[in-house]
């Protein structure tokens, strides 16, 4: 090798700065270990106090009637799936949009205004959400529905991807954009199939973070889609969903509900964690060779 | 084939910024003609009138005669994606369709305008990727690999091939060499000559040896004008004007 400039000089790092490196680094892989412990031990906890009541007739079964042994929460797993189902199917297209308006055409004060508006919608207490959702729609129809509550947890997931779905498309290079208009492509067709196709990843995970986020709600339920004891497949009556489920049980006095509490919440984050993964690997199977 | 382009009083504004002062042009068909002059003195803004993209900036807008062969670029009821689409653009920063293979990044004009014949988009891309001298090292990796993943020279010529799989009769190319080393350099000036036979071509660089070396004509702003325009030769050895003369003498600019 030949000899490089200011060679003499580097091989004497002083002592002081090798020591101010290696603090450097224990206190940041410190600070994420720090992140990930709390994750880690309520995961094992949950896997602990949950696993021994998962069987097969929890996981097939309606709930017994109080006080009797077994039964299980089938019908609050399909429930929840049915309200996120309706969830998704009106939040995500809605807080796409939303987003898409944003990004593209929103550089004026309604632009602003709109921001705002989801920013403080962000920030409502979901039991909020819940009541205007049971003022506005539950005391209409005169009964509780899946249907309800679906859109309690979608107005929750509007903002939540509408900013995600905003901030990825300001992030496509605006000469990309140019690239396609310069090739005569109007300016929909442009904003849907290439900016919004280039900012995939990121609203993929937007989404998946407003999904994951109202999955777990119980207070917007509550009013809304209310709960069920039985089988329910008509999303306009009560429905059964975890969160309610594991609500009401676990504040119940018996023991074999506090168990299958305990069960329940292990159902409920591995669904979410499943519904997760799935979208991710389905997502990323397609991407190309040194895609950005 | 290409067609010639007509320019009479063209004025551009970046909102009460006037860019463009009262620009007269004409540029033969199936000619290169190049765009010299100053950072700042309007070479960019001119192209990107030719096409209508310069109304894609908030708050900028032109006016005057634009010809392109018989369409009149902002005649009323001139459709601009129309214009854009006859006209093609090649940027000064290579910028592929990132999340595209390379063979969806040249089908990409045609297919967005609902072109759906398999058969011949296959033709078009292999002729548009041969065409910008890109096919031979792109031809087994068409599907798999990524317009992000080539080197920068190559992405340039992936660019010229998606602008020319749409088929315009005019390619403007807005310092189209300016971020490419030397060998791809002279890879895109190679093209650029070839290019001519079916297309007319407007090449703004910065680089004088490139105008003199690719372009029969050359015009020479100054501050929003047109200074002068005539035959490249000319130009560069006997320019008629003063300014033109200190800029291509490297007195300024």
């Amino acid at each position: 090798m030949p000899k490089q400039p200011g060679d003499a000089s580097t091989q004497q790092v002083s002592l002081w700065r090798r020591f101010m490196n290696q603090a450097a680094n224990v206190f940041a892989v410190s600070a994420a270990v720090l992140v990930i412990v709390p994750l880690v031990v309520i995961f094992i906890y949950l896997v602990w106090k949950g696993v021994g009541s998962l069987n097969w007739a929890f996981l097939t079964q309606t709930p017994k009637p109080p006080g009797e042994l077994g039964g299980g929460m089938a019908n609050a797993m399909v429930g929840s799936a049915v309200i996120l189902a309706l969830a998704s199917a009106v939040g995500i297209p809605m807080g796409i949009g939303c987003g898409i308006y944003l990004a593209e055409y929103g550089r004026d004060r309604f632009g602003d205004l709109v921001r705002f508006t989801a920013d403080v919608l962000n920030g409502v207490p979901s039991i909020v959400i819940g009541i205007a959702v049971y003022s506005l729609i539950v005391l209409r129809q005169k009964h509780f529905s899946a249907f309800s509550g679906g859109i309690a947890l979608a107005i929750m997931m509007i903002p939540t991807v509408a900013r995600a779905t905003e901030e990825m498309l300001l992030m496509v290079p605006n000469n990309v954009r140019e690239a396609a208009l310069g090739l005569g492509i109007p300016k929909w067709r442009t904003t849907l199939s290439i900016s919004l196709r280039t900012a995939s990843a990121g609203v993929i995970t937007g989404c998946m973070l407003a999904f994951a986020r109202v999955a777990g709600e119980t207070a917007p339920l509550l009013f809304t889609a209310f709960g069920n004891q039985y089988w329910n497949m008509n999303p306009n009556q009560p429905t059964a969903a975890l969160p309610l489920q594991i609500y009401t049980y676990a504040l119940s006095p018996y023991d074999d509900w506090h168990r299958q509490a305990w069960a329940g919440a292990l159902i409920l984050i591995v669904m979410i964690v499943a519904a997760v993964a799935a979208v991710r690997i389905a997502t990323t199977r397609g991407a190309l060779k040194g895609a950005s | 084939m290409g067609v010639g382009i007509e320019v009479r009083g063209l004025n551009a504004w970046y909102g009460k910024h006037l860019a463009l002062k009262s620009i007269d042009m004409t540029v033969p068909a199936n000619h290169v003609t190049a765009v010299i002059g100053p950072s700042g003195c309007g070479k960019s803004t001119f192209v990107r009138c030719l096409n209508r993209m310069h109304e894609t900036i908030p708050e900028a807008r032109a006016d005057g005669l634009v010809k392109v062969g018989e369409m009149e670029v902002y005649g009323d009821g001139t459709d601009p994606v129309e214009i854009r689409r006859r006209i093609g653009m090649v940027f000064q920063k290579p910028n592929p369709f990132p999340t595209m293979s390379i063979y969806d990044n040249v089908a990409a004009g045609l297919r967005l305008n609902g072109f759906r014949n398999r058969k011949q988009l296959d033709e078009l891309v292999e002729r548009s990727l041969k065409l910008s001298a890109l096919w031979d090292e792109v031809k087994d990796t068409l599907h798999k690999k990524s317009g992000a993943s080539l080197s920068g020279g190559q992405q340039q010529r992936l660019c010229i091939a998606r602008s020319l799989a749409v088929e315009p009769e005019v390619l403007l190319m807005d310092e189209p060499a300016s971020a490419l080393d030397p060998i791809s350099t002279s890879k895109i000036e190679e093209l650029i000559f070839q290019l001519k036979q079916h297309y007319t071509v407007v090449i703004v660089t910065h680089n004088m040896q490139q105008a003199a070396r690719v372009a029969e004509l050359t015009g020479f702003f100054l501050m929003g004008s047109l200074i002068e325009y005539d035959k490249t030769e000319k130009i560069f050895t006997t320019p008629a004007d003063k300014r033109t003369e200190d800029y291509i003498t490297g007195r300024f600019g």
